[in-house]
């Protein structure tokens, strides 16, 4: 199958008072139609920036990326992004915040009528039929997000952008949107982005798993295929010899080969060994949901 | 044996739902008893204060001589309508008998010209404040707007909106009353030049409140929602109204709250000031008087205006808890 997307070796650099912070160096990756992609990475290595660069909510500082053979240079509603925290409007109820969407989409492409369709057969693709007419400080922090990837969907995105989606829920309700994710792209086979912090939904969700190094100047370490049948349960899978080794492969990844290493403030290191402000290597394992 | 016991158990459900309802009454009942213990207590003080105050106008007016003239004020007012239709009776009359001498005669209507009593008085503040307000609305919320989305605009026009909040609108009376008198002149004018006064420099004191809330909170957007709006490609127009304006409902109420309690207690003092018909002018024209009643009645507007600024208020909150989506911030 051809490139959809060409995320052509961009730098992303930000100004800051103290000099220049390179976030990103060199990051290539080139992803077909229909694929379903997670980055994984720990935190603040830089994944965040490489999805808002997609989107075009950022600008890279060097190369581009490539969306059909056209340069991204400004947000669309082809790249739809489902971000971490809903970003519902919460003055308009679920269907409206849908609507809004679908509205500036398909504004004199559909009638009132096929409209209305458009919105509630998104809606009930996320099971919120029920309570479409809600507001978003009516309905839990699951349906809020699922509000949200309605709203992406109903946009018919090339791309499908999401950045840690259910990163906010408890592990019940992120194992039940895991599902209904899978459901949604077995029948819709949309092309997607998602950033992670959790190994077992990487794993359970992709297609390739693209692991990123440490920041700064982060960058694509290794690319981890997942060639397990669909559909996929993750009961059966837990068993499953292929899953355990993705799984392990990950986690290698995650711990071995990229150790995160922090800076701690001078105060608090001396205070605890006595030394001055050097540098501590810390495994901050909280970082990656390995449960 | 067991018959017994469960009976107990009957009673003791049975109490502590008496003591839950009553619990809830007590608390129900602080919320009514407590600040009419507070009222009361500040009624015996002021009377108290009242009597021991002599001025050369007689005692200073307790709540006895107040409670006497809110009576007295608003028979005064019906006195004052009932010579009204009196007069426009006989106007009618006259002018009846005149037609029935001599057909072609065109009748004259005047006016009454009676003294406006202090219930015309209330309701001339209160649309001259209102006017005030809405206008200042009119201005500022559109600017508060393109100023909190445009950090070009807000640091141009910043510096002139701090050197001008801090002066007081009274200071600017004096202009208005001149430019107004020199500006607004036409053979019949719509609205009385007094009143004119008293509106813009009431709208001047409440559209700096409205314009920085206003921008403050257009800037104070969350990031998400600007993101939504950018990936879904709006138009800058539909923008500010499907996400702008709502997001900063909440901000923009509470600076038209801060400046209706601003400009309310400016407007009073701007009709002392410049004798413009109001509430201002009912205290000043008493104080003039100096009649045995006098503070009396002073002292019944003094109650009446903080009644009416206090409704005012109110009245805001209630018109942002129809309004806005954000119901927390409509409670405080």
């Amino acid at each position: 199958m051809s490139i959809l997307l060409d995320i052509s070796k961009i730098d992303m650099v930000f100004p800051t008072p103290k000099g220049d912070f390179t976030a990103l160096k060199e990051v290539d990756l080139k992803i077909k139609k229909g694929e379903f992609i997670s980055l994984i990475g720990h935190s603040g290595c830089g994944k965040s920036t490489v999805l808002n660069v997609v989107a075009g909510l950022l600008q890279a500082t060097k190369g581009g990326v490539l969306l059909n053979n056209k340069e991204v240079t400004e947000p669309g509603p082809e790249r739809a992004v489902v971000f971490q925290n809903h970003s519902l409007l919460p003055w308009l109820t679920a269907y409206q915040n849908v609507e809004l969407a679908v509205k500036q989409v398909f504004n004199r492409k559909m009638s009132k009528a096929e409209m209305q369709d458009w919105i509630e057969h998104n809606l009930r693709l996320v099971h919120m039929d029920h309570a479409m007419h809600k507001r978003p400080d009516e309905i839990s922090g699951g349906m809020k997000q699922r509000v949200g990837i309605a709203r992406a969907l109903a946009m018919q995105p090339e791309v499908l952008l999401m950045d840690e989606p259910f990163g906010a829920l408890d592990a019940l309700t992120r194992a039940h949107m895991q599902d209904s994710l899978m459901e949604i792209q077995d029948e819709l086979n949309n092309t997607v982005i998602m950033i992670t912090h959790d190994v077992d939904e990487a794993v359970l969700l992709s297609d390739r798993i693209v692991m990123m190094t440490n920041g700064p100047a982060a960058t694509v370490g290794e690319i981890l295929d997942v060639k397990l049948e669909r559909p996929r349960d993750r009961l059966s899978l837990a068993q499953d010899a292929e899953y355990n080794r993705l799984r392990s492969a990950v986690l290698t990844f995650l711990y071995e080969k990229q150790r995160k290493v922090e800076n701690i403030p001078a105060q608090s290191s001396s205070k605890k060994t006595g030394e001055t402000g050097d540098l501590q290597k810390v495994d901050n394992t909280n970082d990656v949901d390995v449960a | 044996m067991t018959t017994l016991i469960r009976k107990m158990m009957t009673a003791d459900s049975d109490s502590t739902l008496l003591v839950k309802s009553l619990q809830f009454l007590s608390q129900r009942a602080k919320a009514v008893v407590l600040p009419m213990v507070g009222i009361a207590v500040f009624l015996v003080i002021w009377s108290f204060a009242a009597n021991s105050i002599d001025t050369s106008l007689g005692k200073f007016p307790g709540p006895k001589a107040v409670a006497t003239q809110i009576g007295n004020l608003y028979h005064e007012h019906q006195s004052e309508r009932e010579k009204e239709a009196a007069f426009y009776q006989r106007q009618e009359e006259r002018n009846a008998k005149r037609i029935a001498k001599d057909p072609g005669y065109q009748p004259k209507i005047r006016a009454y010209t009676g003294k406006e009593t202090f219930l015309d008085q209330i309701g001339t503040s209160l649309v001259t404040v209102m006017s005030g307000f809405i206008l200042a609305a009119v201005i500022a919320i559109p600017l508060g707007i393109a100023v909190g989305l445009s950090k070009t605009l807000n640091t141009a026009i910043n510096p002139i909106i701090q050197v001008f909040k801090p002066v007081s609108p009274l200071a600017w009376l004096p202009l208005v009353t001149m430019v107004v008198s020199a500006v607004y002149v036409s053979p019949e004018p719509m609205f009385a030049k007094s009143f004119i006064n008293s509106m813009i420099t009431v709208t001047l004191c409440c559209l700096w409140p409205m314009v920085i809330n206003t921008s403050v909170g257009v800037a104070a957007i969350n990031q998400d929602w600007v993101n939504v709006s950018r990936v879904l490609r709006l138009p800058s127009l539909v923008h500010v109204q499907k996400i702008v304006l709502p997001a900063s409902i909440p901000a923009i109420f509470t600076g038209m709250r801060l400046s209706l309690g601003i400009a309310w207690m400016v407007l009073i003092a701007a009709e002392m000031l410049a004798q413009n018909p109001g509430l201002g002018k009912f205290v000043w024209d008493e104080f003039q008087n100096g009649s045995s009643q006098s503070l009396s009645r002073i002292m019944t507007a003094v109650i009446v205006i903080g009644f009416i600024g206090f409704l005012l208020d109110r009245a805001m909150l209630q018109l942002q808890r129809l309004v806005s989506w954000d119901k927390e911030s409509a409670n405080r």
